[in-house]
């Protein structure tokens, strides 16, 4: 899938102990392979280990290292999942106002035999790629094309599946000369407006506003090691903390992971990922997230559009938590 | 979000007073401007509605010096009072964000850091939000989205044009998600009050920033804006660092906004009311007089109501 030409893992430095295991296995077996001994049950009980380790690690990461996964320069991307998961596909270009953002991607899509539009967040997928992809920060006019794509979707009576996976909106100049508060203002608004059925899915990073900016929809799915978040927790560190280096308690108060969005009742599924994280098996995690697309689709297909309107109004109405005098917490 | 910015550059206050003066300042008898360093009665200060006599400056208001200053008296109804904010996700940094509320709440006598309620304007009934920057940056939360969501959903039963008084560093972080999703819940009953064609003028006072700026705030059919406020998504600070130069002085402010086609109208605070109220009645849904003799044939024409 991502299509660099150096296939070397890029560790994490949580995964340490792991790496380190591996190398030994493959110095035993060399060793082995030299003097011609037999070490098939000494390498076999250490390759469970490798196992049991992997599972051990990534069954217990702190928010903070679930980011790093989130951030995996190796993370399957949205146009990775495009083309795992579509059958036919053409991306479409344009905010038709004088731009075309390349950290913002889209086009039409067939999904199971379903046409439908993509739009997505798009990170590049080598620092060449970066460059030009703006590290997957999209400028007001690519949630301008985001929104022409949905209303493209709209028109033609297509689902829209969005994919997440941006720091934020890009914090520049021109991003303020353009209007990045509207751009992703209008987004909300209109995106309660469209009567066609819609995913979104945080497949890496989902950056505060400018991961809201394409994800107003009927369901909300993240990956497991996805994060979510309203603001970054180094710059939540550096506000609250004064102090960026306070990043991990940040990241721990924050409440930015998938199973936390789960109890906080924003959240409608987790996707499971291969153990190692979605880049260790991108096929497999992309099985597991066409299979949720086509099972949502089929539910939401069970409503009329103003049934999934209201719907999709009311899951949004009722995010927050406050207590009403004389009342028990409400949410 | 971009709070810190703002407290950052807030500015120092000029030239030195005596201490007499100092101790009257002290007292709240004499108020002292932070943009040109004049002394004013505070009296005066508060008749010309904060607004500097000397330079113009726009000083702070509270949220219930700004419903005074917008709303016919006698005509407000507060509505939701009884919402206060609580502590879901038990956040703690330097300080337990329950402390933080507890303390804003003493400051200011509110619950948190937005007023709603159904007043009149010139005699025309409104929807009005104002937000109060003193509680936690006027940083939005849940109850902050909650109660303006109430508010819209409000003026859309009751068919009210909203206005909304924005004053807000952007989302609270101590609510996490929950801040950020407040976002998508007042665009989504922004959306219902406007499918409804009703009218909704959100006002952008300084500062007006990061969550704010990206819903509600950029979201009015008309958007108005007092002189030099701060309107921001991302903070300068922010910008200044991706950039890695100085930017122009008038960068993100009102004058910006408007070079920019991102607002309508820069209004100073004190024409505000007026302006306010002139909209809403251009606004007003008249039934259109058909002029005689253009009736077509087969079409039902409404007839004339008096106004
Ligand atoms: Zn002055």
């Amino acid at each position: 899938m991502a299509n660099s030409s150096d296939r070397r893992p890029i560790l994490l430095d949580f995964e340490k102990p792991l790496a380190e295991l591996e190398t030994r296995i493959i110095q035993i077996r060399e060793l082995a392979e030299e003097n011609e001994v037999d070490v098939s049950d000494q390498i076999h009980l250490l390759e469970e280990r490798a196992v049991q380790l992997r599972q051990e690690i990534f069954s217990s990461l702190t928010p903070l290292q679930q980011l790093q996964v989130a951030r995996h320069p190796r993370r399957p991307s949205t146009l990775d999942y495009v083309q795992a998961i579509s059958d036919d596909w053409m991306e479409l270009h344009g905010d038709r106002g004088g731009h075309d953002d390349p950290a913002m991607v889209g086009g039409v899509a067939r999904i199971d035999g379903r046409p439908v539009v993509i739009v997505g967040q798009q990170k590049g997928r080598d620092t060449k790629d970066n460059v030009y992809r703006n590290f997957g920060m999209a400028s007001p006019s690519g949630y301008r094309k985001a929104m022409r794509l949905m209303e493209h979707a709209s028109q033609f009576d297509m689902p829209i599946i969005t994919f997440i996976d941006t720091a934020g909106a890009f914090p520049g100049l021109v991003g303020e000369q353009e209007g990045q508060g509207e751009a992703i203002a209008y987004n909300l608004r209109e995106m309660f407006r469209l009567e066609v059925p819609i995913i979104c899915t945080v497949i890496g990073e989902g950056g505060s506003g400018g991961a809201l900016g394409i994800g107003v929809g009927d369901r909300l799915m993240m990956f497991e090691h996805s994060v979510y978040t309203v603001i970054s927790p180094e710059g939540c560190a550096s506000i609250l903390w004064r102090d960026a280096a306070k990043a991990p308690q940040a990241a721990e108060a924050l409440k930015i992971t998938a199973q936390d969005l789960k109890t906080l009742g924003i959240l409608d599924e987790i996707l499971p990922e291969p153990i190692g994280g979605a880049h260790s098996d991108p096929l497999k995690t992309a099985e597991t997230l066409k299979a949720a697309i086509v099972r949502h689709l089929a539910e939401l297909d069970q409503l009329t559009s103003e049934q999934r309107c209201d719907l999709r109004y009311q899951k949004f109405r009722s995010f927050g938590v406050f207590i009403e005098a004389g009342m028990m917490p409400a949410r | 979000m971009s709070l810190f910015d703002w407290f950052a550059n807030r500015r120092k206050s000029g030239s030195p007073v005596s201490e007499g003066q100092e101790r009257e300042i002290a007292d709240g008898l004499w108020t002292k401007c932070e943009s040109c360093s004049a002394l004013t009665y505070t009296k005066d200060l508060r008749s010309n509605q904060m607004v500097c006599l000397e330079c113009n400056h726009h000083m702070r208001v509270t949220s219930e010096q700004r419903i005074q200053q917008m709303i016919d008296a006698d005509t407000w109804v507060a509505i939701d009072e009884g919402l206060r904010p609580t502590d879901p996700l038990k956040f703690r940094d330097r300080k337990a964000y329950s402390d933080r509320l507890r303390d804003a709440q003493e400051k200011t006598h509110l619950s948190d850091a937005v007023q709603t309620g159904i007043g009149q304007i010139e005699g025309a009934p409104i929807a009005l939000g104002v937000m109060d920057f003193r509680f936690m940056g006027g940083s939005m939360g849940s109850v902050v989205g909650e109660k303006l969501t109430r508010l819209i959903e409000r003026g859309t039963q009751q068919r009210l044009p909203v206005v909304i008084v924005c004053a807000s560093g952007g989302a609270r972080m101590q609510e996490g998600m929950l801040s950020l999703m407040q976002m998508a819940k007042v665009s989504g009953a922004l959306q219902r009050h406007r499918s409804n064609r009703l009218l909704y003028i959100p006002v952008l006072t300084h500062p007006t920033a990061g969550g704010v700026t990206a819903s509600f705030a950029m979201l009015g059919d008309i958007i108005l804006a007092e002189p030099k406020a701060t309107i921001a998504f991302a903070g300068r600070r922010v910008v200044e660092q991706t950039l890695r130069e100085k930017l122009p002085d008038d960068f993100q402010t009102s004058e910006y906004l408007l070079t920019h086609g991102f607002i309508d109208a820069i209004v100073p605070r004190t024409q505000l009311k007026k302006t306010l109220a002139q909209l809403v009645r251009l606004h007003q849904p008249t039934l259109r007089q058909t002029p005689k003799g253009t009736q077509i044939p087969g079409i039902k024409t409404l007839t004339t109501v008096p106004e």
